[in-house]
C-alpha cells in the first residue's frame, strides 16, 4: 500500500490510499480522514472519506496549497498506527431479488447492457462462475457487508462484501450507464454493492429492490427524522431476501411511518476479522439475531 | 409579498451560493453556477450576495409582481422587459406591483440571475434555498419553478434603481472559450500523446450539459498506460476503484468524452480523472452553450492561483463600485 498525494484543482487535495480496494486501505483512509478533521486545519471546508481514498476541499484563500499539502501529509504516520477497531452497526435490509420494476428498467436498457439477451443476475451468475442466478442470490446475501463509502448521490452507500478476496464477486458496470434507475435499487459494480438512494442515472448492474428508504428529505420515516441520510461508512449491512409479499407488508409500514429496521450494536475488528472471517461474521450475525 | 409564475421558462430554479458539508454523504454544494453573476445581481437591489435569485437557463420566465421590488439580471445577454419595455441588464430597475417581468430571446451566454430586492425566501434545505433536484432539496418542495408557484420574498428596505456594473467588470462569455486546467488526480493514466492530445485538440460543448457536468466532444480519443487493473476498479482502463470527485474535476469514461462536474456535482464515481478547471474558470462554464468551441490550457498551481486572485480583485472592484 503506497500513499499518493495529489490536487484536484486549487481547490481540493485528493489521497489515494491504494489503487486497489481492501479493508485494510479503507481503514487507513478512514483513519486519516479523521485525523485531518480532529486536526482542525484553517481553510478546510468539506472532508469526504471514499473506499480506499479520501479528499480534503480547502479555501486557498486561507491557507495556501502547498501548505495544505504539507499538514495532511504531516497526518499519514497517525493513520498507520490506527486503530484498525470500530463500534458500529449491523442493520439487516430487506431486499426483493429479481423484482418486477428493476425488470422492466433493465429491459427497457437492454441494448446498454454487455448481454442483451439476458437479466443482470442471469449475466452476473454466469460471469462468476454460477449455476443460476438463484444460486448467485443465495452468495450475495449470505454474508455480511461493509459500508465503504457513502456517495455519488443523496446518501448512497457503496458497500463492500466481507469475505475472502477469492470469493467476492465482481461484474463489469453497464456499458454505457441507463438514464433511470428505480430508487431503492440494490446495484453492483466492480466489487461493490449499492443501494440507489434516489431514482435517476446509473451504471450499476441491478439485483432487486429494498422496501426500506435511505434517504427521506421531508422527514417522513421516524428512523430518519434526526438526519435525512441513513448510512454512514462503517455502517455493516446483511441482505435479507423477502418475497413480494413481505415486500409490501413492509412497504405498507412505511407508508404508515411504523417500520423500524432491524439493527445492532456490534464492534468490528479489522484483525480478527482477517484471523477469522466466517467465525467474525457469524457472530455479526448473531447479534442481528438477537436485536 | 411574492412572485406568480406565470410561464417558469426551460429550467429555471432557485440558487444562492449553495450548500457546503455535506458532499460526504453525496450532496453536492450546488448554488448559482456562475456565482459572480448572481452576487453582482444581489448587489444591483441591495441584497446580502449570498441571498437566493432564479437562475435562468437559455428562455426566460414571466414572471408577476405583486409588490413593488428592485430586480437586476445579470450573466447571459438575456434581455429583460417589464410589461413589454426593455430593461437594460446588469443594471436595476423596478417593477411595480401589478407588472409582469418577462425576456426576450438570449443573444449570449446560457444562464441569466435574477435578483429581486428582499431575495426569494423559500424554505432553506440543509442551510441553503438552492435547488437540488436529485435530492428533492430547496427549491420550490425541491424541484424547479413551475407554472403557478408563488414564491416567497423577504422583506427589504428599497434602494434607488439605476445603479449598474460598468461595461469593464462585467463577465461576458465570447464564440469560443479557453478553459484552465491544472493536471493531477489520476493524469498519471494517461500516455504522453493523450496528455499532450487533451491539450492540442479542439473541442466543442455536447449536448449534455447542465448543472451537474459538461460534457464535451471533438477531441481524440485517450490513450491509457497499460496496467492490470487493480482489485475492485472495473475492467474499462478508464476504471478507478470508486473515489471522491472534485467540483471541477475532468473524469473521461472510456477514454472518449470529457465530463466537467459542476454544482450539483456527483460527490463520487469509478471513473478517472485528468485533473480539474481552476476555481476561476468555474463561472465561465455555466455561460457556454452546447456546440461552443473550446480549449482546454494547461497551468500549473500559481496560474491558477493567480487567475483566482484576479477574480477575487474584479469582485472587490464591483463591491467598490456598487459601494
Amino acid at each position: 500500500m503506497k500513499t499518493r498525494y495529489t490536487y484536484g484543482g486549487d481547490e481540493h487535495i485528493y489521497v489515494e490510499m491504494d489503487d486497489e480496494m481492501s479493508l485494510d486501505a479503507f481503514f487507513k483512509s478512514l483513519s486519516m480522514s479523521n485525523a485531518v478533521r480532529d486536526a482542525d486545519i484553517h481553510g478546510v471546508t468539506e472532508i469526504c472519506p471514499a473506499n480506499a481514498s479520501f479528499q480534503v476541499k480547502f479555501d486557498p484563500d486561507m491557507i495556501h496549497p502547498d501548505e495544505m499539502m504539507r499538514r495532511i501529509k504531516d497526518l499519514e504516520h497517525n493513520a498507520d498506527d490506527a486503530d484498525k477497531r470500530m463500534k458500529t452497526r449491523i442493520i439487516e435490509i430487506p431486499v426483493y431479488y429479481q423484482d418486477p420494476w428493476t425488470h422492466e428498467t433493465l429491459m427497457r436498457f437492454r441494448e446498454r447492457h454487455q448481454d442483451p439477451n439476458g437479466t443482470d443476475l442471469d449475466y452476473a451468475a454466469r460471469i462468476n462462475g454460477y449455476d443460476n442466478a438463484e444460486a448467485f442470490i443465495e452468495a450475495h446475501h449470505s454474508q455480511p457487508w461493509f459500508v465503504s463509502m457513502v456517495g455519488f448521490v443523496a446518501g448512497l452507500p457503496f458497500l463492500y462484501q466481507l469475505v475472502e478476496r477469492d470469493k467476492q464477486l465482481q461484474v463489469p458496470k453497464y456499458l454505457r450507464p441507463r438514464t433511470d434507475t428505480p430508487k431503492q435499487t440494490v446495484g453492483y459494480g466492480g466489487c461493490f454493492s449499492c443501494i440507489y438512494s434516489v431514482r435517476g442515472a446509473g451504471g450499476y448492474q441491478m439485483f432487486g429492490i429494498t422496501p426500506m428508504p435511505i434517504f427521506d428529505p421531508e422527514g417522513k420515516q421516524n428512523y430518519l427524522r434526526d438526519f435525512m441520510v441513513f448510512f454512514k461508512p462503517g455502517d455493516i449491512v446483511k441482505w435479507k431476501p423477502i418475497d413480494r409479499a413481505e415486500y409490501d407488508r413492509i412497504l405498507s409500514e412505511v407508508e404508515a411511518d411504523t417500520y423500524v429496521p432491524r439493527i445492532a450494536e456490534v464492534d468490528f475488528d479489522l484483525d480478527a476479522f482477517n484471523a477469522d472471517i466466517s467465525g467474525t461474521n457469524a457472530k455479526l450475525m448473531e447479534a442481528l439475531n438477537v436485536a | 409579498m411574492s412572485l406568480k409564475i406565470v410561464q417558469p421558462g426551460l429550467s429555471t430554479s432557485i440558487q444562492d451560493l449553495g450548500r457546503p458539508g455535506f458532499f460526504h454523504l453525496g450532496i453536492p454544494i450546488g448554488g448559482a453556477m456562475d456565482r459572480f453573476a448572481l452576487r453582482c445581481a444581489n448587489m444591483l437591489v441591495g441584497n446580502p450576495e449570498g441571498a437566493a435569485g432564479l437562475e435562468v437557463v437559455f428562455m426566460g420566465p414571466q414572471i408577476e409582481f405583486t409588490r413593488d421590488a428592485l430586480v437586476a439580471v445579470t450573466g447571459a445577454d438575456l434581455p429583460a422587459k417589464v410589461d413589454g419595455e426593455p430593461r437594460d441588464g446588469w443594471t436595476s430597475f423596478e417593477v411595480k406591483a401589478g407588472q409582469t417581468l418577462s425576456f426576450d430571446f438570449l443573444k449570449s451566454g446560457a444562464r441569466a440571475y435574477i435578483a429581486i430586492s428582499g431575495g426569494i425566501d423559500t424554505p432553506p434545505a440543509l442551510g441553503s434555498r438552492s435547488t437540488y433536484p436529485i435530492g428533492a432539496l430547496g427549491g420550490v418542495e425541491g424541484r424547479n419553478i413551475a407554472a403557478g408557484d408563488v414564491i416567497p420574498l423577504g422583506e427589504a428596505d428599497l434602494i434607488e434603481a439605476g445603479q449598474t456594473v460598468p461595461a469593464d467588470l462585467r463577465r461576458m462569455p465570447g464564440n469560443s472559450a479557453e478553459l484552465r486546467v491544472l493536471p493531477g488526480l489520476y493524469w498519471h493514466r494517461l500516455t504522453e500523446k493523450a496528455q499532450q492530445g487533451f491539450f492540442d485538440d479542439d473541442w466543442t460543448v455536447a449536448l449534455e450539459a447542465d448543472r451537474m457536468g459538461y460534457r464535451f466532444k471533438g477531441g481524440s480519443a485517450l490513450e491509457f498506460v497499460d496496467r492490470e487493473q487493480p482489485f475492485g476498479a472495473g475492467a474499462d482502463p478508464s476504471n478507478i476503484v470508486d473515489g471522491c470527485y472534485s467540483y471541477g474535476s475532468i473524469q473521461v469514461p472510456g477514454g472518449l468524452e470529457p465530463i466537467v462536474l459542476h454544482r450539483d456535482a456527483v460527490s463520487g464515481g469509478g471513473y478517472f480523472t485528468l485533473g480539474a478547471i481552476i476555481s476561476a474558470d468555474m463561472d465561465l462554464i455555466g455561460q457556454l452553450q452546447p456546440h461552443t468551441p473550446v480549449k482546454f490550457v494547461k497551468v500549473d498551481m500559481d496560474q491558477a492561483l493567480a487567475a483566482r486572485k484576479a477574480r477575487k480583485k474584479m469582485l472587490a472592484e464591483v463591491r467598490a463600485h456598487l459601494g
